[in-house]
């Protein structure tokens, strides 16, 4: 049993219970659709009692759980309250979810990246479940006249074992609101949880099969107008002047304006980033009418000359970040020669270990390739928008955001108002994959909001968020490898770059496997902003890394399966250098789980395979691609995949999100076009010509397995992305005999 | 402008807007249906799904004034309480991840299964390839559909 110190304070509970006491909404086709025994009648309780910002339970036993991050379709709706029910100890076919609104004094950490949702939340998830079941023991206790000690909990019913008195949660939880927090609380141990580690189906799923206006682009209010903005065509572009005569005219339109969502000398935070400094709004009553108005506005662009924007550093608020914006019109083209330049010289040297040059010059074999990524729009299937209210003291937003915290201080800052005169709900997002963590398009709603008076929806066109920007930057990296005339790794090099940021992880793995080590990094500024997508930089630096050493494995006529682990045993008994960023066991663990799930020595006839393993945002996740070539096209018929992500909250939700970001990985490395650039202006802008996966190009099957241990658990949004795309290029080398260095590999 | 009369989801509707308005933005702008989704624009991506006269149509390429009696089914009007096999497979094999795009998966896949009670493999992915999954849940999907087709032909 751990004891933990309880962090939910009095005035939180006391503010919670004011603001989230009443005007409930009860869902009932949910309840119905989940509570085991449908013939239940379930009823809405007439009063809530709020035992700490998390939670709260009716007097019938119904117990509603606040869900304080963003769901952007990774499930924390579920998961994260399911966390808190196991330490409340109720059945969880009682229980309801809301979505928590941005709420910086009870909730900490309001965010949708890094997979860290349930990493970061998992003490504070329990903490708040384990408080309030104290609390109702305790009111129980003297209520009974007995030891807390003797009060017990069973799903939901306090029990005394001595006197056979018992009481439901619902009976004692105005009581209960009364005690005082508890200094510390107990949790339970691992092996006790009953819905950690159950699966649970996602809780908005009715919803969402049933089309509810679960999403910001769904989001309305009486009085509403629509708004849309244009942006330069190109990057490197600035407004130069507007004609808006005819579409000012056109039915439906109220108004068309130009604003700079950030105003000059704003010090931006990190997801502030923008490459347009002036838009275009076009505002009126309908969407048809706007989508047409918009087409009919004609503007005039011109370059811009270089300029520098401030950022504030993402821990360090008080420490400003200058980022220069050179001017000029990019091309591909042009990046290609940046890259073959910047690659063939030395860089900025991040890791040495040993003498990396001796031992290339030393080795009896040098193995030598590069890889490239272009640029990647995210393309969340729901295009960035935003509901804003704006009146004179106050702004009241609605709508899809991974970082509501930050986005609330935008649009404050933007406005002129305190912070506590924003508020920011959140709604379910159609895919946010690191898109939505830069909100830009709320403060843009913000702004068009107020200079209309009036409430208002800002949507992006698929157009408009493809050509926005925020891309994944342009990757490549050259890795060399040394071996020894007996087909040991001697020496291992990787010179990674990027433009306009370098992808490299001096720390990972290989390092701290080889003697003789050496990381170097370059970039090259580029006016194209960019920003996180789902695992930033693992992205690449896996399907690279993890191809690369499928080719050094073969050079040394090893298994790559039995190389990898060859140079985790070394890394595990004797690593070189302090510093590395990963656990080689655990690291070892999912490549021999995959191993032996595949049956990796025994290839069915026709199949091609290719392994991968990565180690990101926490978590370990090894695959295996099975792959048959099918009238010169290749079929993935099965993924096998070994996660380690310490103990699994949701089996069921855990899995889908395995899948899924494995056919994401398979598509982003085989078939997503990626975005290149004539003259500034992105060559792709909708799905007519930008490819991407689709059923036909999915695997056929995939097998999720998990480590089973009770390490605290850790994300799983990110993890399973990476080392997918090494794994199918590593298959498609043994179908083609071929390797495949660029994405997208089909392209 | 010009006023037309509708049958979505067996009722009939009354609108009076522009003539090329696409029934996307009819039903979500004009009719309060929000449940059938914007994705590209284009035909491209099948978010914005529907059936008319039961054969799935992409509602953003389908002009209002292009509809005249046909009937219109939006994922709204499946079933009365999300009770049809498809959307009861969806819940059992759990298949929405983000779920913006699910509804224009699922109208896919009862328009398919209307046509193709057991649809193989092969006539899955090739119904189904014009609706994108961002999230990636295309296996799920193929599951579901399997299960829907049992439940289906099991119901009737």
């Amino acid at each position: 049993m751990t004891l933990l110190k309880t962090k939910i304070g009095r005035r939180s509970f006391l503010k919670t219970s004011t603001a989230i006491g009443g005007g409930l909404m009860l869902s009932f086709s949910w309840l119905a659709a989940c509570v085991s025994d449908p013939k239940r009648v379930l009823t809405m309780p007439e009063e809530w009692f709020s035992l700490n910002g998390y939670l709260k339970i009716g007097e019938n036993g119904l117990v509603t759980i606040i869900s304080p991050n963003p769901e952007i379709g990774q499930n924390v709706k579920t998961s994260m309250p399911m966390i808190v029910a196991d330490e409340l100890d109720v059945d969880w076919t009682n229980v309801i979810v809301e979505q928590g609104p941005l709420n910086t004094d009870i909730f900490t950490r309001q965010l949708a990246g890094g997979s860290q949702s349930i990493r970061q939340g998992w003490q504070g998830l329990r903490m708040a479940g384990a408080t309030a079941r104290r609390m109702l023991r305790e009111a129980a206790a003297k209520a009974w006249q007995v030891p807390v000690e003797e009060v017990t909990t069973k799903e939901g019913m306090l029990l005394h074992e001595k006197s056979g008195k018992n009481a439901t949660y619902g009976e004692m939880a105005s009581a209960a609101a009364n005690i005082p927090v508890p200094e510390e609380v107990e949790l339970k141990n691992a092996d006790d949880f009953k819905i950690i580690g159950t699966p649970r189906k996602n809780v908005d799923g009715l919803k969402i099969v049933t089309g509810e206006p679960l999403f910001g682009l769904d989001y309305r209010r009486e009085g509403m107008l629509t708004a849309m903005v244009i942006h330069p065509p190109a990057f490197g572009m600035k407004l130069k002047s507007l004609d808006d005569n005819e579409a000012r005219n056109m039915p439906g339109i109220k108004d068309i304006f130009t604003f700079k969502p950030y105003e000059d000398g704003h010090v931006k935070n990190m997801f502030d980033a923008s490459a347009f400094t002036e838009l275009i709004a076009v505002v009126g009553n309908s969407t048809w009418e706007v989508m047409n108005a918009k087409k009919a506005v004609k503007a005039q662009w011109e370059p811009f000359e270089e300029y520098a924007d401030e950022f504030s550093h993402y821990s360090d608020p008080s420490r400003k970040i200058a980022k220069r914006q050179p001017a000029g019109l990019e091309s591909s083209a042009r990046h290609a020669e940046i890259i073959a330049e910047y690659s063939s010289k030395p860089g900025n040297v991040v890791r040495r270990d040993g003498n990396p040059e001796l031992a290339f010059k030393q080795a009896a074999k040098v193995i030598e390739s590069q890889y490239f990524t272009p640029f990647h729009a995210h393309n969340c299937m729901e295009p960035l928008n935003f509901f804003a209210n704006v009146t004179a003291d106050k702004a009241e937003l609605v709508g899809p955001i991974q970082t509501p915290e930050f986005m609330e201080k935008s649009v404050a800052a933007r406005l002129g108002l305190p912070l506590e005169k924003v508020d920011i709900q959140m709604t379910r997002m159609g895919g946010g994959f690191g898109r939505k963590l830069y909100g830009h398009y709320g403060v843009e709603a913000a702004v068009i909001s107020q200079k209309m008076n009036a409430p208002v929806k800002l949507i992006y066109t698929r157009e408009d968020d493809m050509t926005h920007g925020t891309y994944s930057p342009a990757f490549h990296a050259l890795y060399r490898a040394a071996l020894d005339e007996n087909n040991n790794l001697i020496g291992f090099h990787v010179r990674a770059g990027g433009i306009p940021e370098s992808p490299l992880f001096a720390n990972r793995f290989p390092a701290g496997a080889v003697d003789n080590y050496l990381a170097e990094e370059w970039s090259y500024d580029s006016n194209i902003s960019v920003g996180a997508f789902r695992a930033p930089r693992s992205n690449f630096m896996a399907a690279a890394e993890q191809s690369f050493l499928d080719e050094v494995a073969e050079a040394a006529g090893k298994d790559p399966i039995k190389f990898r682990l060859e140079l985790f045993e070394r890394a595990k008994n004797n690593p070189v250098g302090e510093n590395n960023d990963y656990d080689a066991s655990r690291y070892a663990g999912v490549l021999e789980l995959v191993r032996d799930k595949s049956n990796w020595s025994e290839v069915q006839p026709g199949m091609h395979r290719g392994v991968a393993a990565y180690y990101c945002h926490n978590s370990y996740v090894a695959q295996v691609v099975d792959l048959e070539m099918k009238n010169g096209k290749p079929v993935i018929q099965k993924v096998h995949c070994a996660v380690d992500c310490g103990i699994v909250v949701n089996p069921l939700a855990a899995a889908n999100l395995v899948e899924g970001g494995t056919v994401d990985g398979i598509g982003h490395a085989m078939y997503n076009s990626g975005i290149t650039f004539s003259e500034g202006k992105p060559d792709h802008s909708n799905f007519n010509t930008h490819q991407w996966i689709r059923h036909r190009d999915a695997p056929r099957a995939i097998d999720v397995h998990f480590v089973q241990n009770n390490t605290d658990p850790t994300g799983l949004g990110e993890p399973p992305f990476p080392p997918v795309m090494g794994a199918v290029a590593n298959a498609l080398y043994h179908a083609t005999k071929k390797r495949y260095y660029n994405q997208p590999y089909l392209g | 402008m010009a006023n037309f009369n509708l049958n979505i989801n067996g009722k009939q509707h009354q609108v009076d807007v522009d003539p090329a308005t696409p029934l996307l933005w009819v039903l979500r702008d004009h009719l309060d249906l929000q449940g059938t989704k914007y994705g590209c624009g284009v035909a491209m991506c099948g978010a914005c799904t529907v059936h008319l006269n039961g054969t799935a149509i992409r509602s953003c390429q389908l002009p209002v004034s292009a509809i005249g009696n046909g009937s219109i089914t939006t994922i709204e009007g499946l079933s009365a309480t999300g009770d049809h096999p498809v959307q009861r497979a969806w819940l059992e094999q759990d298949v929405p991840q983000c779920g913006y795009c699910q509804a224009g998966q699922i109208m896919s896949a009862a328009a398919l299964l209307e046509a193709n009670p057991q649809p193989s493999d092969e006539q899955i992915e090739e119904a189904m390839s014009g609706n994108i999954c961002r999230c990636g849940t295309y296996v799920r999907i193929k599951q579901a559909i399997k299960t829907a087709s049992t439940l289906k032909n099991s119901a009737s």
